[in-house]
């Protein structure tokens, strides 16, 4: 097998059993990138010494022992959006054009104790704002399976990445679907943690109560090895969790046995296209073959989430993006006078167009006077979401559903009309006001040949069973692409 | 003017907090340092970096507002108060607005006709200093220092309870007190430590309603606070008999030209924008953590003053004055412990300590000597070592440089000599130096021995015990 399809775990498998090295892996990887990122444009930076500098360093640790996890010399594509001490870190954006961070974030971190190389930084929305990765700075991510068509976003860049075979696995992250959508989008395996299971130290925030980092990745057993290799109980954040539970790879296991599904009725109500339904159901039918045991619902406040979620993200995301003023790093008007019309020109000109559309909703709804009546309002919604959860949860075990109401639109539709594309998010976003896990997982194709995805959302801590049971469905149909 | 007005005041203090660290991040918080080198990303405000508490500031917070009287918020939050600055690395500061930690107390100060008033505190909250802009007018930029960014403060809040300037002060003195006594804050108006902003309205005398206010900031000094507050009253009232009307708004105090001017009106006031800062969780304060930070409360100075005047035999005066600074307090206590004889600890402190304090322009905290060295100190003068004015001698150095006093004596050899030979002799010669005061003294001029006592202290280079030279003198002559 070539070194660009392998999984992480057979390449990782395959350098101890030294069949090949970290070196070539990384060298592999990187003439694919060569090769295919012109059609692509999965990557707004390609560190391509740095890789191989890497690469070199683990190969000696993996020969000498000190490296023996199941990651290590697995070449990696980072978000654009996690800082990377000494490489460009842009969150896709004209205002941090020339931001090098100064620390790297605790999730890379854990990445390299476990022995990852790191190929360079993915392309994404504009501060993971976006569902297409068309609002990116940096030109639009096209999906490896259609490049006529978006590979979904914001982590449009890693998905697409994996699906290109630019990289063994990638991270992203998760703010309203930014990780599940894509990877339904363009075939790959996706998946975001509980709220609090990995550190957000060095990610860039957009929505910091709902942000979550996780992987992307070709299959499940991949899944749960990164996700235990990113989790960690870390205390330079605040809302981090300390779990004794992140052996993720131990349910990898075939069973499903008595596993208790739910099917939200309103996740398949109007707006979800047929094809997407019929591959979700038929998914759902080959779990409850396995022996698990599926039953429709009704979830309610579905429709609620969508308001409440632009509400809040774009409440937090104005003030976590206030710092960009041209002041420390980043981009500065040439020419302005005096300091307010410095501020006010190079976020002007900095900032996209999605990015100023949210920093002004969400400093409208903090405003006083209109505080009450949206941003606490929202917050009530997103209680009550939880609440609904919490009570599905009571009768179910996993609950699952489609990941977005159709496959990947063409590129340049979506733009125009920002409320359609906010209605996209309308299965996924919920999971984030929840904190909950949610998986999603190549379920088939449509009729144009673009990847559907299956999602599995689970109660808080409870990412086992959405591994177990995403491993049984996968091993049961075959790896789809 | 022939109506009386009653001039309403409120204040709204910050303090920053002794802490090691800063209140979200593990730099520290020394003054003095070269700019931007106590910085991390996260007080510098980098991307993707994330605030975590200083659990001391919530302690300290706590511990202030149960000093006060205040009911302690059991499930606190904070908020984003958001506002573009350059100082201001997030462009949103860190503080409490809709939970603050402490609200609802009071205090209780002496009113200038003898009587007691109870000030109370609106709430105590926990917020981050911003850094500090530079001006450079020669290079025409600014350039910004990070160091001060995420320093701690508490703001404590005022009921609008006061009616003068001599209430303020008594208010304010009694928080920096209290707050020193907690070993929360040195509380120093003049570098910043503790700054007070003041609301003032005038009202007539027996309305009901209050005036407009105006907050006045820049105050630097007790001194320039009550200036400030008569001027403002003045300004005010000049404003309301000539018809016009005081316009709610934020002045600027330039103390040196005696006059402040406005910086902005309510109009322009920002919309903060306030919301709960989600990379912080909800702090609980727990049953067992209010009891520990209950029982680690210190003895305040009014528990103090009482144990001293049923301890010590010292003066009611050298009480107040020695217990109105937590350092000197602490300085006594110490020393007595050390074997020290309470009033003549009390002498020093009271004399030469304040002495040389005011001299040098230095308070109380700057002190540096130790109660080792000052008991040693005392050990020598009593046991006649060294006489008094050796001792103040010594004292100065300790003071400036807090040298072993018994180790400086002895390498400087300042101890009187006791050897009788010695004196004996020196006192002969004096004797046949100067006859006309050996007779003056013989015909009854008492007042000529002390004139032979000094040139014999002179000859001796002071090293002799007065009392001695004295006596030997008498014998002799």
């Amino acid at each position: 097998m070539a070194i660009t399809d392998m999984t992480a775990v057979q390449l990782a498998a395959a350098i101890k059993a030294g069949e090949t090295t970290a070196v070539e892996a990384a060298e592999a990887v990187l003439a694919q990138i060569e090769k295919e990122d012109k059609k692509y444009n999965c990557y707004v930076t390609v560190d391509r010494e740095g890789a191989l500098a890497q690469a070199k360093s683990v190969q000696e640790q993996i020969e000498t022992g000190t490296l023996t996890g199941p990651l290590a010399g697995v070449p990696v594509a980072v978000k654009d959006n996690l800082c990377t001490e000494g490489l460009l870190t842009t969150c896709s954006s004209k205002i941090l054009y020339n931001f090098v961070p100064t620390y790297t974030a605790e999730a890379v971190k854990n990445l390299k104790q476990a022995g990852a190389v790191i190929l360079g930084k993915t392309n994404m929305d504009e501060f993971a704002m976006g569902s297409t990765t068309e609002t990116s700075a940096y030109g639009p991510t096209k999906n490896p399976r259609n490049p006529e068509y978006v590979p979904g976003g914001s982590s449009g860049g890693s998905a697409a990445a994996v699906a290109a075979n630019e990289c063994t696995y990638a991270i992203g992250s998760d703010t309203g679907g930014s990780i599940r959508q894509p990877a339904s989008y363009c075939g790959v395996v996706g998946m975001k943690p509980t709220y609090g299971t990995v550190s957000r130290y060095g990610l860039i925030a957009y929505g910091s109560s709902l942000d979550q980092i996780g992987p992307l990745t070709k299959d499940v057993t991949d899944c749960a090895t990164v996700l235990e290799a990113l989790a960690s109980h870390d205390e330079k954040d605040s809302t981090s969790i300390a779990r004794d539970d992140t052996d993720f790879t131990s349910a990898l296991t075939e069973d499903v046995a008595g596993l208790r599904i739910g099917i939200p009725n309103d996740y398949l109500g109007e707006g979800l296209d047929d094809e997407v339904k019929t591959a979700v159901l038929q998914a759902a039918g080959a779990l409850e073959k396995k022996g698990a045991v599926v039953e429709r619902f009704d979830l309610s406040l579905v429709d609620y989430a969508i308001p409440a979620y632009y509400t809040i993200a774009a409440a937090e995301a104005s003030s976590n993006l206030e710092r960009f003023d041209g002041i420390k790093y980043g981009y500065r008007a040439e020419e302005y006078a005096g300091l307010h019309n410095m501020y006010k020109k190079s976020r002007s000109e900095g900032f996209g167009e999605e990015v100023k559309r949210r920093i002004m909703l969400g400093s409208f709804v903090l405003s006083s006077g209109y505080y009450d009546a949206y941003y606490l309002k929202a917050l009530k919604v997103k209680a009550l979401i939880k609440k609904a959860f919490d009570e599905a949860f009571a009768k179910y075990d996993i609950i699952l559903g489609p990941v977005a109401p159709t496959t990947a639109p063409k590129l340049g539709e979506s733009l125009t009309d920002p409320i359609q594309m906010y209605l996209g998010d309308i299965y996924t976003i919920a999971v984030n006001l929840a904190g909950l896990p949610g998986i999603s997982v190549p379920c088939g194709q449509d009729g144009k040949g673009l990847p559907i995805g299956l999602q599995m959302i689970g109660d808080c801590f409870q990412e086992k069973k959405l591994i177990r049971a995403a491993y049984t469905y996968e091993q049961e149909v075959g790896r789809h692409e | 003017m022939n109506k009386q007005y009653e001039t309403v005041i409120g204040l709204e203090v910050h303090v920053e907090l002794a802490t090691k660290t800063k209140i979200f991040c593990g730099c520290s918080t020394a003054f003095g340092a070269q700019p931007n080198t106590q910085t991390c990303p996260v007080c510098t405000g980098m991307p993707g970096s994330l605030p975590v508490l200083n659990k001391q500031v919530l302690e300290y917070a706590i511990a202030v507002g149960l000093a006060t009287n205040c009911n302690i918020t059991r499930y606190a939050k904070f908020d984003r108060k958001n506002y573009f600055y350059p100082d201001n690395p997030q462009n949103y500061q860190i503080s409490q607005l809709y939970l603050p930690i402490c609200r609802n107390g009071g205090v209780e100060i002496e009113t200038a006709e003898g009587g007691v008033k109870t000030v109370g505190i609106h709430e105590i909250h926990m917020e981050e200093d911003a850094g500090k802009l530079i001006h450079d007018e020669w290079e025409d930029c600014s350039l910004v220092d990070y160091n001060r960014s995420g320093v701690p403060l508490i703001e404590i809040v005022s009921e609008p309870d006061m009616r003068s300037a001599e209430e303020v002060i008594a208010y304010l003195e009694k928080l920096r007190l209290v707050i020193q006594y907690l070993g929360a804050s040195d509380c120093k108006l003049q570098e910043g430590s503790m700054r007070a902003d003041v609301n003032l309205s005038v009202r007539e005398a027996g309305a009901k309603e209050f005036g407009t206010r105006t907050e006045m900031k820049n105050l630097n000094s007790f001194k320039a606070i009550t200036r400030a507050i008569e001027g403002e009253r003045d300004r005010q009232i000049d404003l309301i008999e000539s018809g016009e009307s005081v316009v709610q708004e934020t002045r600027r105090w330039d103390d040196t030209k005696g006059e402040s001017y406005a910086m902005r009106s309510k109009e322009d006031a920002q919309d903060y924008r306030y919301f709960p800062d989600p990379d912080l969780t909800p702090i609980s304060v727990s049953e067992e953590m209010l009891a520990e930070i209950r029982a680690k409360q210190p003895e305040f100075r009014t528990e103090k003053m009482k144990r001293y005047k049923a301890e010590f035999d010292i003066p009611d005066y050298d009480i107040e004055i020695i217990t109105g600074e937590k350092p000197l307090a602490d300085l006594f206590e110490a020393t007595v412990a050390l074997g020290g004889q309470p009033k003549k600890v009390s002498n020093w402190l009271m004399g030469e300590t304040l002495r040389l304090m005011k001299e040098r322009e230095t308070d109380a905290s700057d002190l540096c000597f130790s109660p080792e060295h000052l008991a040693k100190l005392i050990g020598l003068t009593e046991r006649k070592e060294i006489n008094s004015s050796v001792a103040k001698e010594v004292f100065e150095v300790m003071f400036e440089k807090d040298i072993d006093p018994e180790i400086y004596v002895e390498e400087k050899g300042l101890k009187t000599v006791t050897d009788e030979g010695a004196l004996k002799k020196t006192v002969e010669e004096v004797i046949a130096a100067n006859p006309q005061s050996v007779e003056d003294y013989r015909n009854g001029k008492e007042k000529a021995i002390g004139f032979l006592v000094g040139q014999t202290m002179k000859a001796m280079k002071g090293k002799a015990d007065p009392g001695a030279v004295n006596q030997m003198l008498k014998e002799l002559l």
